[in-house]
């Protein structure tokens, strides 16, 4: 006892299809605006009416980007700061979430509920107190600082994560390699991380985005020209009274190509990072 | 059935008499995350509290002086401050509701759709995905003033407005800019979730509710919206708090103005910090705001546990 009959059920899924199409126009149009704009002269910027497609299309912008001052050093300079970040944050929530998963220990619930309740402090907060730390301790002006900050930040986050995933793994192959005589680093290093790779992904995915993004730790640690990151120079192509938006979005396009590369080919592991919590990108 | 957790508890395994590892492993696995985390996390939340009480001065050769609860005092009195709390918590609710409302459409259009599924949910998790700092000075384009903006360029075409607006002159228009890059930044986000909690409901429910002869109205109204109830909910909390971090977007844009009509309780900390070097008061202001955040995230955690994973059905 259908209600719909089926050529109504066809309509339908062709309406969806439909506005899904017309919908993309609000999602991707201000994105691909940006790419336009980036490709268009610097007359045409303003122009009016406002072009989506440019009828020439220049590279100038990034040509002026890349030959500006320190823009291919903060380029260079993200690139390090974020493989380093994600690098140590997928390491050490790997290592903290492991001993939390398989091993017994005194203080561990509560160690482990701190870890928890830190998980509903938002990074933002600890702006001032974290700015002051980093002076005394002549950590400001320093990539390596910055790295340092970085990491902490989502450690609590990626261990909760990982906790859950190990937990999840079968003990068998862990308890035939003890059984050999493997060392509990040994366990972890060579059976553990080769079966969490899945869930290693996606906290690797994210804690790069999360410091490749970053903008405003960046503004206030780093004064040095030389040391800036990409979202500060792309900050800076914004100017005083008038902006050439042409350079400022050759020089986010920069920055968002690697993001958007990232997640369209490792599309799977946003998603599994994006519904195991709340993992905000 | 969605309020009461079913607490299955799994036997651990306690047949080894003696761990196969000494009583020291479990903290050298331990150390290096959580000494880091220790001293940029912790040690920074109880240096806070400390700096709060202080009128702190940044610059060397200053001595900071305690003042108690002044700071805080100051804030309960400060009328800018809960200004920006209102505006704060209006654009937590506005954008909320427009991310949940548009992102629940798109994920039930995405999930019935036969052709490019997939497609769909790329295109629109792309703004997700892009940073803050980009979308806000790609929003702040879209709104420019005078006719060569793209969004004045629209709507006077469409006759919605008669001649430009200048969005970021006037607090009212400013919102609405702010309002929309929020809800359009994290709509997709919204849509991915309840896209895998729509996918989680076995289809032969529906088959069984069609057999039944339960409309399409029905099933949304009586079956999928009661099942994803949980998710829910716990997209609602997680983007209040996400709301309530409101920063980047406001500090591109208007950086408050004009005359703190767009001002945020982020922006004016911030301002009162790292502008006019009041840290004391700005730590003071920070706390109020994790008080608050954490206020609305302890919400969630009694009423659901901090995991939600209701996509297994």
């Amino acid at each position: 006892m259908m209600t719909t009959s089926r050529s109504q059920q066809r309509l339908f899924n062709l309406a969806i299809f439909i506005v899904l199409c017309l919908g993309i126009m609000i999602a991707a149009g201000p994105l691909l605006y940006m790419l336009t704009t980036a490709f268009k002269g610097a007359s045409y910027v303003q122009e009016y009416p406002p072009r989506f497609i440019p009828d020439t299309i220049t590279l100038d912008n990034f040509i002026q980007a890349f030959t500006s001052r320190n823009f291919g050093r903060a380029l260079l300079n993200s690139a390090l700061v974020a493989v380093s970040t994600t690098m140590i944050v997928t390491t050490l929530s790997a290592l903290t979430a492991y001993s939390f998963a398989r091993f017994d220990f005194v203080g561990k619930r509560v160690m482990y509920g701190g870890l928890i309740i830190m998980l509903m402090i938002p990074g933002t907060v600890l702006l001032i107190p974290q700015f002051i730390l980093a002076s005394n301790l002549g950590l400001l002006n320093s990539l390596q600082g910055l790295t340092l900050v970085y990491s902490a930040g989502p450690l609590a986050f990626n261990t909760f994560l990982l906790r859950g995933f190990f937990e999840n793994l079968p003990r068998e192959l862990e308890e035939s390699a003890v059984i050999d005589g493997a060392s509990p680093f040994t366990v972890f290093w060579r059976v553990m991380l080769p079966l969490a790779a899945p869930a290693l992904s996606t906290v690797a995915v994210f804690s790069f985005l999360g410091a490749w993004d970053e903008y405003i730790l960046a503004l206030n640690f780093l004064t040095d020209e030389s040391l800036r990151t990409l979202p500060i120079a792309i900050a800076n192509f914004r100017g005083q009274h008038s902006t050439n938006w042409g350079l400022v979005f050759a020089g986010s396009l920069t920055a968002v190509i690697p993001t958007v590369l990232l997640f369209v080919f490792f599309q799977r592991y946003f998603i599994q990072g994006v519904t195991s919590g709340a993992v905000r990108g | 059935m969605t309020l009461t957790r079913l607490r299955v508890t799994t036997p651990r395994k306690r047949d080894r008499t003696k761990p196969y590892y000494a009583w020291y492993v479990p903290y050298l696995f331990l150390l290096p995350g959580v000494l880091l985390y220790l001293l940029w996390t912790i040690y920074p939340l109880v240096y806070q509290l400390y700096i709060s009480f202080f009128d702190w001065k940044i610059m060397p050769g200053q001595t900071s002086t305690y003042i108690g609860l002044g700071n805080y005092e100051k804030a309960l009195a400060d009328r800018t401050f809960w200004l920006a709390m209102q505006h704060t918590f209006a654009y937590a609710i506005i954008t909320v509701i427009g991310q949940m409302l548009i992102g629940l459409v798109l994920a039930f259009m995405v999930h019935r759709v036969i052709l490019g599924k997939r497609f769909f949910r790329t295109i629109y998790y792309l703004p997700v995905v892009t940073s803050w700092i980009v979308v806000s000075f790609l929003f702040l384009y879209l709104f420019s003033p005078g006719n060569s903006g793209l969004i004045n360029y629209i709507m006077t075409q469409l006759h919605v407005i008669d001649k430009p607006i200048s969005w970021m002159a006037n607090g009212d228009s400013a919102w609405i800019a702010i309002y929309s890059l929020g809800i359009w930044k994290g709509m997709g986000w919204a849509m991915v979730i309840f896209l895998a909690a729509l996918q989680g409901i076995p289809p032969d429910l529906y088959e069984a509710a069609a057999i039944d002869g339960a409309n399409e109205w029905d099933r949304l109204r009586y079956m999928t919206l009661p099942l994803i109830q949980r998710t829910l909910f716990f997209v609602f909390v997680a983007l209040m708090i996400g709301g309530f971090q409101v920063f980047l977007s406001v500090l591109i844009l208007t950086n408050g103005g004009p005359l703190h009509r767009t001002e945020v309780s982020l922006t004016y900390m911030f301002n009162e910090a790292f502008g006019k070097l009041n840290f004391g008061y700005g730590a003071a202001l920070s706390y109020i705001l994790a008080a608050v955040i954490v206020g609305v995230s302890g919400v969630q955690t009694i009423l659901f546990g901090r995991q939600n994973r209701d996509v297994e059905y």
